[in-house]
């Protein structure tokens, strides 16, 4: 069944997405359904204990065992034991640790592989993991950050002296601005640790291609572009000599930005086998292997008058790296620390993070990675500061956000946003969500005692998007570049191979992609195939993350269309015998000016493109464009988002009653797409607030190492989700677009939050840690009650 | 994960299976809908050497009227049980409970049996057989035999079925025209019981005449409350229940996780027995 599509109109409109159908009738390819002659299967073993010395290690129990091919310990696998690389080193001073992908004499975090076995089969492998003989001598756990950093603790790397991985300073000038304030209030928030809980495990294939030396990696990756480059320094086979494929990857949220351990050792012993290797991750792994997100102590400090206007913001953190640090586990932070200030004015920002290492599973980028931090902080603090003033909380608001006259606007953390409209984002959730009635049906509450109390929440965030201008990476010493790749190939017949560098997993590029391309091209959307997350058919891109996909790929697709559409015009020219000057393109045919009967469709120059029979001098034959583009700036969406939450204060139970939110993405390729993008947003953003959250013991044990301890929401924990949006375009992007992958995730949790804490207020609470699970509620309750809020 | 290497059979009738569990020894099991038992598998925390699946024996699947009494064959999925009309009429406390286990996909899997005889103290039918005086018959290598409820949950997931034994099915008197509610505190929604309360009322003349209240997860084995039971003869309003249900959480012993510590499910306990007696009741 083809949908028919007016090209000139395909951007903008909600068609279903094309990936769809392969996706929901089981008809794709998974990393794990690749199945290759000749496969050994990986199992790994690892680590029961948080912290310990491997006294002793032996192996040899495995290789009896039936069906097992090989087995390997740090010391078997020696010069192979590549390190897992980390790209972003903060600061000049920072500790960097060896992270080999076997540990080496010491474990330092449940779930660090410590040997791998290898049988014809993963029945055979898993069993023969108990053959393998582990002696450990247990070291004191280092657990919190806290005491992590305090006097007299242990060492994560006893090499390295201390568990300081970093800090960073950004700002001066906040006690200048304190001291003029009538109004200080601080806080201290717990961004709790968070596991990306994708729906796909992880898995990774790696085979030597026989006829050339060449090794293929199928993996469930985001970013296989990037990992390829790790890969190649990593491991020492020549990066021409590796191609890494991304098949389709169910879901990643960040999770599947990495250069895993898995993924080195999987290729590297491929290699050394000279055979497939297949490693597929099972839950209980997933849940200590693969990297955690959030996990900051936050002390949050804002200064203002007694009119409410805010002076100063001051942001302390302590951010826990885990045990080691991975791609970017130092830099999650500082894509937050520019955020802080959200969408107000204000004269001083200091900022200071510390990166602490502790004895549990790595850190990284989660679902907006750095923002949600920041935007919980400030959200979350602006509505103390209500309180504190006895202001009504989006009047606060009101009175500092920039207003959407005052745009661009350089914020006091040194960004220039672009555009925006916080106004009419804002007056259109208050009226979606009927704010004065929820207002008033809360007094009434309060006024009768009701047990069920009414909070009302809000978030009014912004976020930075399109990773990234890459002088800007350059000046945060970020090793790589942030530019996106499109090359656009039409083919003789007329359909379009547009190749791209973004790599999607669960996006849904393809349809996206096309509908940009489309309505440039004036080629139908279903004649376009969206080429990508393969280096041997894509080979140059920078991947999906950072909600950049759109907005930097979006760019390049422009740009290799437009230089598309100027050769074409070209050949078109000649066999129109008329100059180019004349020659206008509408609809997906070349025209003359004046004279619309003389027309070249497109699909006719390629053809003439690809027989070369009859081109211009200096044309050569074939037609395709390609760009690569620089972002000049980011993009910053922003919206306003609101809960209405109901408490029992008698068991501290809190429902999501009601959840409106206004978004402004700008301008909007597939809104059915953005739309999809919001809600599974919010849903981890309120999951955050209400269900998440890793908890380790004091032994460093994960006590949330299964889905039945470790809650995540399902659609029946859900309300319907009230959405919409403004449009306000983006300036520095061609498109207009801006990027909407993390902002439901961003912008929820405060509202949820600032909901919660609305509801209580009365009872004397002024926080509650998150996730707000009911006997943390009660607790907060309770507290209170005695007098003891903070 | 990967479990074990196991045999498995599957007998058709009760003697079949009995006969299967002697042979098999001390390590072989029973296996119902497997929804607790593969987990345990899947997570080596258990490596029986013999699976012995009780999952198509007729005798154990179906509902039925004995007079008296609904007898519920031990392999009757919760599904089953949940929309069956004699149980909505006769029990409707396990029908309403059963509505709360888990998600429709473990609803079709999982059996009434199965979760009796794993017997988890988070489990939500265990607490509604001890609150309706359920009765269990058992086949084992010496016949069958019958045990009441408050002989059947011997501890922490342990019951009266010996390792040899098969739970055939469990007999719930009739008790129609009772008010039922089962009142589940969890965190999703399909998650387990912190606290469960299972209440079954019989109004007389706008007054409750009689109580039967079972509590989940607050001890190792289902508590009935049974001075809450005594203290609601006669109870003509809610303040009346919520003086009764000041004494839910005598008797208990709950244990602190990381949802809930023993303070708070003491609480919890009385709040929910509460509510639970006051839904019952229909006030
Ligand atoms: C994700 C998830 C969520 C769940 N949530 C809930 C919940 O909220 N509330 C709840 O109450 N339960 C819950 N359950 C458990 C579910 O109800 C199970 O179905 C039930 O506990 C066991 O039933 P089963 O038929 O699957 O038993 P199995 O898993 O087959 O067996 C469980 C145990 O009972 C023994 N056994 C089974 N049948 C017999 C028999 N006839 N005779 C002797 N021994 C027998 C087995 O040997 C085994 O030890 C959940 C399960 C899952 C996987």
């Amino acid at each position: 069944m083809t949908e028919v599509i007016d090209t000139a109109t395909a951007m903008g409109r909600p068609i279903r997405r094309k990936e769809d159908a392969r996706l929901l009738h089981g008809q794709t390819n998974w990393t794990d359904n690749i199945q290759l002659p000749g496969t050994l299967h990986m199992a790994i073993l690892r680590s029961p204990m948080a912290h310990a010395r491997i006294t002793n290690l032996d192996v040899s129990g495995a290789l009896k065992m039936p069906n097992v091919v090989a087995a390997f310990g740090a010391a078997e696998l020696g010069e192979l034991n590549g390190s897992v690389p980390c790209v972003w080193p903060v600061t000049d001073d920072i500790v960097m640790p060896a992270f080999p992908a076997l540990a080496v004499d010491k474990v330092r975090h449940v779930g660090d592989c410590i040997a791998v076995v290898l049988a014809t089969d993963a029945v055979h492998a898993a069993d023969a993991l108990e053959a393998i003989q582990v002696d450990y001598e247990p070291l004191p756990a280092v657990v919190s950050m806290e005491s992590a950093i305090s006097e007299g603790s242990a060492f994560v790397h006893d090499d390295k002296g201390t568990n300081t991985c970093y800090v960073y300073n950004l700002g001066g000038g906040y006690d200048e601005a304190a001291a003029k304030a009538d109004v200080i209030v601080k806080r201290r928030f717990i961004n709790q640790r968070l596991i990306p809980a994708f729906m796909e495990p992880r898995c990774v294939v790696a085979a030597p291609m026989g006829m050339s030396d060449e090794i293929t990696i199928w993996t469930s990756t985001q970013i296989p572009h990037v990992l390829r480059v790790l890969l190649a320094l990593v491991t020492g086979i020549p990066e021409n000599n590796l191609r890494v494929v991304a098949p389709d990857v169910g879901g990643g949220f960040g999770g599947k930005l990495q250069c895993y351990r898995e993924e080195i050792l999987v290729t590297q012993l491929a290699r050394k086998l000279g055979r497939p290797v297949k490693w597929t991750e099972t839950r209980s792994e997933d849940m200590v292997a693969t990297h955690h997100g959030r996990d900051q102590i936050q002390d949050i400090e804002i200064a203002a008058t007694s009119e409410g206007k805010m002076l100063g913001l001051k942001v302390t953190l302590l951010a826990n790296m885990g045990a080691y640090l991975q791609i970017i586990t130092p830099g999650v932070p500082l894509l937050g620390m520019f955020m802080y200030p959200g969408i107000y004015k204000m004269d001083a920002y200091d900022f200071k993070c510390t990166g602490v290492f502790t004895n549990t599973t790595p850190t990284d980028a989660y679902r907006g990675a750095g923002r949600p931090e920041s935007t919980y902080a400030i959200e979350r603090i602006v509505d103390e500061l209500a309180a504190e003033l006895g202001m009504e909380p989006m009047e606060l608001r009101k009175k500092n956000w920039i207003k959407h006259e005052e745009f661009p606007f350089t914020t006091v953390a040194g960004l220039t946003y672009d555009t925006g409209n916080y106004e009419a984002a804002t007056a259109r959730a208050l009226e979606l969500f009927d704010y004065d009635g929820l207002r008033a049906e809360q007094a009434e509450r309060r006024a009768s005692g009701d047990p069920v109390q009414l909070g009302i929440g809000i978030s009014t965030f912004t976020e930075m998007c399109g990773l990234a201008p890459s002088r800007t990476l350059g000046a945060l010493k970020y090793v790589a570049g942030g530019w996106e790749h499109c090359t656009i190939r039409l083919l003789p017949t007329g359909k379009v191979e547009l190749v791209t560098g973004t790599s999607p997993h669960g996006q849904g590029h393809e349809t996206a992609w096309s509908q940009i391309a489309s309505s440039i091209l004036g080629v139908p959307v279903e004649d376009i195939e969206v080429i990508h997350s393969d280096t041997g058919r894509s080979p140059y891109g920078m991947d999906t993350y950072g909600s950049r996909s759109l907005a930097v790929g979006g760019q390049a697709i422009k740009k290799a269309a437009d230089r598309l559409v100027e050769k074409a015009r070209v050949i078109a020219a000649h066999q129109l015998e008329c100059s180019v000057e004349d020659i206008e393109f509408v609809n997906g045919s070349f025209r003359v000016k004046g004279d619309p009967e003389k027309a070249q469709p497109l699909g006719a120059v390629a053809f003439e493109a690809f027989t070369g029979h009859n081109l211009p001098p200096g044309v050569e034959p074939t037609l395709s464009a390609e760009a690569t583009v620089d972002p000049e700036d980011f993009s910053y969406p922003h919206g306003t988002h609101l809960a209405a939450m109901e408490v029992d204060t008698e068991t501290g139970k809190v429902k999501l009653r009601k959840y409106v939110c206004v978004d402004d993405v700008g301008v909007q390729v597939n809104p059915m797409i953005v739309e999809g993008q919001v809600h599974g947003g919010l849903a981890q953003g309120i999951a955050q607030a209400l269900y998440e959250g890793v908890i380790y013991d004091e032994d460093g044990n994960l006590k949330t190492a299964s889905l039945a301890d470790y809650l995540l929401p399902s659609a029946m924990d859900l309300p319907s989700f009230i959405t919409d949006t403004t449009v306000t375009p983006s300036t520095t992007h061609p498109l207009g677009t801006k990027g909407v992958g993390e902002a439901g995730a961003i912008a929820s949790t405060p509202a949820i939050m600032n909901g919660i804490v609305d509801a209580l207020r009365p009872l004397g609470v002024n926080d509650v840690t998150m996730p707000a699970a009911p006997m943390t509620v009660w607790r907060a309750i309770q507290a209170a009650k005695a007098g003891g809020a903070a | 994960m990967i479990p074990v290497a196991f045999d498995y059979v599957r007998p058709t009738s009760i003697d079949e299976a009995v006969a299967a569990l002697a042979a098999g020894g001390e390590d072989a099991k029973v296996m119902a809908g497997g929804q607790s038992l593969m987990p345990v598998l899947r997570l080596r925390l258990g490596a029986p050497s013999l699976i012995v699946d009780c999952s198509r024996i007729d005798e154990m699947i179906g509902i039925r009227d004995s007079g008296d009494a609904i007898v519920i064959g031990s392999a009757t999925t919760h599904h089953a049980v949940m929309h069956d009309s004699l149980v909505n009429e006769y029990v409707s406390l396990l029908a309403k409970a059963t509505a709360t286990v888990a998600d429709p996909q473990i609803r079709h899997r999982g059996t009434m049996g199965g979760s009796l005889a794993h017997a988890d103290p988070a489990g939500d039918l265990p607490a509604v057989a001890a609150a309706l005086d359920a009765t269990f018959t058992i086949a084992g290598p010496g016949g069958r035999r019958s045990v009441g409820a408050s002989d059947f949950f011997v501890d922490y997931f342990t019951t009266a079925v010996g390792d040899d034994e098969v739970l055939v099915n469990v007999s719930f008197p009739k008790r129609a025209g009772w008010g039922a509610h089962y009142e589940k505190f969890n965190r999703t929604a399909q998650a387990w019981a912190i606290v469960g309360v299972a209440a079954t009322v019989r109004m007389d003349g706008g007054r409750i005449a009689e109580a039967r209240i079972g509590l989940t997860n607050v001890a190792p084995m289902p508590v009935r409350a049974r001075s809450v039971e005594a203290a609601l003869a006669g109870a003509a309003d809610i303040a009346a229940v919520a003086a009764a249900a000041e004494s839910a959480a005598d008797g208990t012993s709950p244990t602190t996780d990381i949802h809930a510590d023993a303070e708070y499910r003491n609480h919890l306990t009385r709040v929910l027995t509460r509510r639970a007696v006051v839904k019952a009741a229909g006030w």
